[in-house]
């Protein structure tokens, strides 16, 4: 019988927090539920424990006061804790949930705070944490074991919240690579499990919005890694499970009347997986999220997304007056103001933005995508000539 | 072994001989050319020789101290004429003689009408670790 390493990983909140709450320092007690579960990997492959948790709690509980013992043996002091653990120290939701605190403490940057919460609250190793955003391993330990350290120095009373930790799995949800982790996969089950943890609606419309995304993640690229916009993805290869989840769950959240940025986004993202074809896409509702969700999150990206939306629900020069009052320096405005230039019948400005698209994009995908517009454009302009 | 690093430039190289800027060339030849430069780093992967390849943003600025509780200064007066780096791929290759080869390769990505670019590329030799052997 052997273990599903992602089951396992689910133990590890509870279990460094059991261990946090005897009393254990942090940095010392993250490092022996890490061990432990190397052991387990073995250990399990032959049986399976009757209760695993508990299994696990010991061992780590073990590693630990080894790991305390030889520390204080080189520190000439004695060795303070017994083998044995104490007893009657269980670990409630609420200590699960105070690790998700520690991890997204506000002392940390954000990079630090994304790769701890990887390790400490997901089980990932720091060799995975490392593949999946392209850094020396080396560096990815040392950037780790800061993060504990200012954790246990600074932590226990002034923790993050709810709202650093959402920042947080936002960030691993968009960010990062493909190593031998699915990075979106783990952000949406340390978020759903966040869910269970604290009951705010802003949890569950972030967990929502993942979920709508995570639905159209096969259609976004091709083969080759080219981008395909949300207009011309194939529908019928969008997660139709995922996306009634992810629309029951943000619908269960709204009914509560305690609005915020991400469920605004969550509804944004609904309305696009609820159209079947991009033709009945509501985008006069569309509008009216991104006007709630300014309220929320006014930044230029979003007035620029906004844009976009007014673009499609009113015509292409009520979209261009929308995208007059967005930020000039925002990234993809140049793609923004193509797009709409087009739709406008301006195809030689629109072939100038999206050549300007190209140069400015952000990573590799949209250059080359925003180069292909400027070339399709082009070649247009040359047989009217 | 030896280590090479083969760099692009987006400015402060030759010309190439086949010199139209990507957005005029056709929609099938920019997907040409993508094609290629992805099969390029797949076929060194395959054969042991890649190590990386990264590609950066024509952005950029020079910087430099200006004293102390001074803010650093940014740019300067040689902004528009300074090189400019497009990218790199980093090879360990057996010789010299394969470095050549592989840059003139990678020189021969289809442009504008499926021809070869002719692109110069630089390749600079990295500096190695000292042997063993050293009598």
């Amino acid at each position: 019988m052997t273990v599903d390493d992602v089951e396992l990983r689910a133990l590890v909140p509870r279990v460094l927090s059991v261990l946090v709450r005897r009393g254990a320092d942090f940095a010392t007690a993250e490092d022996a539920v890490q061990e432990a579960l190397v052991r387990a990997l073995s250990a399990w492959q032959r049986a399976l424990p009757a209760d695993p948790t508990g299994w696990l709690i010991t061992v780590a509980w073990r590693v630990f006061v080894d790991m305390t013992r030889s520390e204080a043996a080189r520190r000439d002091r004695e060795v303070r804790f017994d083998t044995e653990p104490p007893a009657g120290a269980v670990s409630s939701a609420d200590d699960t949930l105070h690790l998700y605190f520690l991890c997204a403490h506000p002392d940390l940057t954000s990079s630090s705070a994304v790769a701890l919460t990887l390790r400490a609250v997901g089980g990932l190793t720091t060799r995975q944490i490392a593949r999946a955003y392209l850094v020396p391993e080396p560096t990815m330990a040392q950037r780790i074991s800061r993060a504990k350290g200012i954790v246990s120095r600074a932590g226990v009373d002034r923790p993050g919240d709810v709202r650093t930790v959402m920042r947080v799995l936002y960030l691993v949800f968009n960010e990062g690579y493909s190593g031998d982790v699915d990075l979106a996969a783990e952000a949406i089950r340390l978020t759903r499990q966040l869910a269970t943890l604290a009951d705010d609606p802003e949890v569950h419309g972030l967990l929502a919005l993942m979920l709508l995304h995570h639905a159209r993640r096969r259609s976004r690229t091709r083969p080759d890694g080219s981008i395909v916009p949300l207009a011309d993805q194939d529908r019928s290869q969008w997660d139709t499970r995922l996306i009634a989840e992810g629309i029951g769950i943000a619908q269960a959240a709204l009914a509560r009347d305690q609005l915020g940025q991400y469920q605004a986004q969550a509804a944004i993202a609904a309305l696009h997986a609820d159209a079947p074809r991009v033709e009945e896409t509501d985008w006069v509702q569309i509008v009216e999220w991104y006007d709630e969700l300014l309220r929320f999150a006014d930044t230029p990206i979003v007035r620029l997304n906004r844009a976009v939306a007014v673009g499609e629900a009113d015509g292409s020069p009520a979209g261009l007056a929308a995208l007059a009052e967005v930020d000039e320096h925002v990234p993809r405005r140049d793609a923004v103001a193509a797009y709409l230039h087009e739709r406008n019948g301006d195809l030689e400005l629109a072939a100038r933005l999206y050549a300007s698209a190209a140069r400015n994009a952000p990573n590799l995908a949209e250059r080359d995508h925003q180069t292909r517009q400027a070339a399709r454009l082009n070649q247009r302009l040359q047989h009217h000539r | 072994m030896a280590k090479y690093l083969l760099l692009k430039h987006y400015r402060g190289a030759p010309a190439p001989v086949n010199n139209v800027p990507m957005d005029q060339w056709k929609p099938d030849e920019v997907d040409a050319h993508i094609r290629f430069m992805r099969d390029f780093a797949g076929r060194l992967e395959s054969s042991g020789e890649f190590i990386e390849g990264l590609a950066l943003s024509p952005d950029g600025v020079w910087v430099r101290y200006d004293g102390e509780g001074r803010p650093p200064v940014t740019d300067g007066p040689f902004a528009e004429t300074k090189d400019l780096i497009a990218g790199w791929m980093v090879i360990d290759v057996d010789s010299y003689e394969r470095a050549i080869e592989l840059a003139a390769e990678l020189s021969a990505a289809p442009g504008a009408g499926g021809e070869p670019i002719h692109e110069w590329l630089e390749v600079r030799p990295f500096l190695a670790e000292p042997p063993t052997v050293t009598q």
